[in-house]
């Protein structure tokens, strides 16, 4: 995409990352959250996080599309890095709202709670970004939204309000939203938490696909199986550190922190 | 959340069933009911008297005009008010929040028949007294009662719905504010296309209940000498003598009117199912 790395400030590490993230911290008044975690996905990567809860996974992840503000740090995305500024007292904000929107806008979230938009219908929440953010017409949005929604399984629910799905169908029509804008990366965040346990395979089955397609994606997750099948890199955070990291292979099969030892050994 | 098989149809709403289900409607106690009632109306136009209605029919129109446009621009003036008065308390810089949270209070917390009066008989005797208003413009207008009737009903409306859009507003679900804010949408775009939409879907159940009662306040506009319906209908009363009739008649326009928009916002809040 061109219109990122316009900004990029030379740095040949961050060129080939779409998302970047050095020394992050993060405080909620006296709770440090994130306690200095550093990661890269290069594109194709599919990151796997995984650790307890409270371990600071979604936190991390919130803060790659700053939904988030971190207390220090520094993010970027495809070579180019978030404006942010100190506050008087020493924590970050926002400095360049339109930068942070416009970055957003190719980043796509799924959330574990879905967040559809109710008052819109399948189509409606499809291409509601697409339209109204980046400006697409009505009738290309619309064209692209239908086979987004058909690669998830849902071209038979275009007109259906998101109240009438399943849960499964909600998140899969979240995963349409996010595919309608092309992504640079797409972030998950639990995608399956909230789900009853039969419809947690369909969606495990589209975002497997994703991977496969070698999308770039950062997937907060409690599927251990499906993290060690999918994932090319997976992170271990523990008390707001990153634990360990490497490949599934390695991180499932032969951990070397007791702390992840004894973490698997009980999600398995 | 909730799991819904697509295959069956959304749950149908009492109300709603009510509407739609024809079948529904005519059950035996409903038609008894019926019955009774269309004996009674018939019982009133064959043995009371109405020979004055034609004679009053053109002045119970414009009555009726009056009672309309009270009703509607105090409602959609009020409500245009009731937005910023339900933002500031949810989201606004303390000040703001205080202010509309006092201005609420104490407009709710008075009768709206003090509220007219004061305005009428206060706010209209205060500006006779400057000639600049005097001279102005608006004064064709200020000398007239019925802009004071209008505003003591809108600010009157605008109090109450400010407080129906507060909760409206802080009970959307933050997830759905989120998302948009995580796509990239600025706050202007996501009040616009998510926030407000859905508080006011969430808020429509309460403010369809609010303009009935809006509709049952305008006879208050009597009391200041706005000719609405009601002012009709007692002119009808000392004139002609007759204490029923007018009074039955008034009865059965406020009916049909208030059941006119139950039926109106009912069709809307029906549009779109909603889970949450």
């Amino acid at each position: 995409m061109a219109e990122f790395g316009d900004c990029a400030d030379g740095d040949q590490m961050d060129d080939q990352a779409a998302i970047h993230v050095e020394d992050l911290h993060k405080r909620f008044g006296s709770m440090e959250v994130l306690k200095g975690v550093s990661l890269t996905a290069r594109p194709g990567d599919v990151v796997a996080v995984i650790g307890g809860s409270g371990s600071g996974k979604s936190t991390m992840l919130r803060c790659i599309n700053l939904l988030e503000t971190p207390t220090s740090g520094r993010i970027s995305i495809q070579g180019e890095a978030y404006d942010l500024r100190t506050t008087r007292s020493g924590d970050l904000e926002i400095a360049d709202r339109q930068q942070v929107q416009r970055i957003r806008a190719h980043l796509g979230m799924v959330f574990q709670s879905f967040n559809l938009w109710p008052h819109r219908t399948v189509l409606g929440n499809v291409t509601e970004v697409p339209v109204h953010v980046l400006g697409v017409s009505r009738e290309e949005a619309d064209a692209r939204a239908k086979a987004v929604l058909e690669r998830v399984g849902l071209g038979d629910k275009l007109d259906a309000w998101p109240a009438q799905l399943s849960g499964g169908q909600q998140q899969r029509a979240a995963i349409a939203r996010v595919l309608a804008v092309e992504p640079l990366a797409m972030l998950f965040d639990e995608p399956t938490s909230a789900l009853d346990p039969e419809l947690v395979g369909e969606v495990l089955s589209v975002i497997r696909a994703l991977a496969e397609e070698k999308r770039t994606m950062i997937l907060v997750t409690h599927e251990m199986a499906f993290a060690r099948d999918v994932a090319t890199h997976v992170v271990y955070l523990k008390d707001g550190r990153i634990e360990e990291q490497g490949p599934p292979e390695q991180i499932f099969g032969a951990p070397s922190s007791p702390h992840l030892q004894q973490f698997i050994s009980s999600v398995t | 959340m909730p799991d819904i098989d697509i295959a069956t149809p959304l749950a149908p709403a009492s109300a709603k069933t009510m509407l739609h289900g024809l079948r529904g409607f005519f059950l035996p106690h409903r038609i008894a009911m019926a019955l009774i009632a269309l004996a009674a109306l018939a019982a009133m136009i064959a043995y009371m008297d109405w020979s004055w209605l034609p004679a009053y029919l053109p002045r119970l129109w414009s009555g009726l005009g009056m009672t309309m446009i009270m009703l509607v621009a105090s409602v959609g003036i009020g409500f245009l008010f009731a937005l910023p008065l339900g933002l500031a308390q949810v989201a606004g810089p303390w000040p703001l929040r205080w202010m509309s949270l006092g201005f609420c209070t104490v407009v709710r917390g008075t009768p709206l028949l003090l509220q007219m009066w004061l305005f009428y008989f206060g706010l209209g005797s205060l500006f006779a007294q400057f000639p600049e208003i005097r001279e102005s413009w608006a004064w064709p207008y200020l000398r007239q009662a019925w802009p004071y009737g209008l505003i003591a009903l809108t600010v009157s409306f605008a109090a109450y719905e400010g407080e129906v859009m507060r909760g409206a507003f802080a009970g959307v679900p933050a997830g759905e504010l989120e998302a948009a804010r995580a796509f990239g949408m600025s706050r202007g775009k996501t009040f616009r296309r998510v926030w407000f939409p859905r508080a006011l879907h969430r808020a429509l159940p309460t403010l369809a209940g609010e303009i009935i009662l809006q509709l049952k306040s305008t006879p208050l506009v009597a009391t200041i000498t706005v000719t609405d319906l009601y002012a009709v209908i007692t002119r009808v009363r000392q004139s002609t003598f007759l204490t029923y009739e007018p009074l039955l008649f008034l009865v059965a326009v406020y009916l049909c009117l208030s059941g006119a928009l139950t039926i109106f916002l009912r069709w809307m809040e029906n549009r779109i199912p909603s889970g949450g």
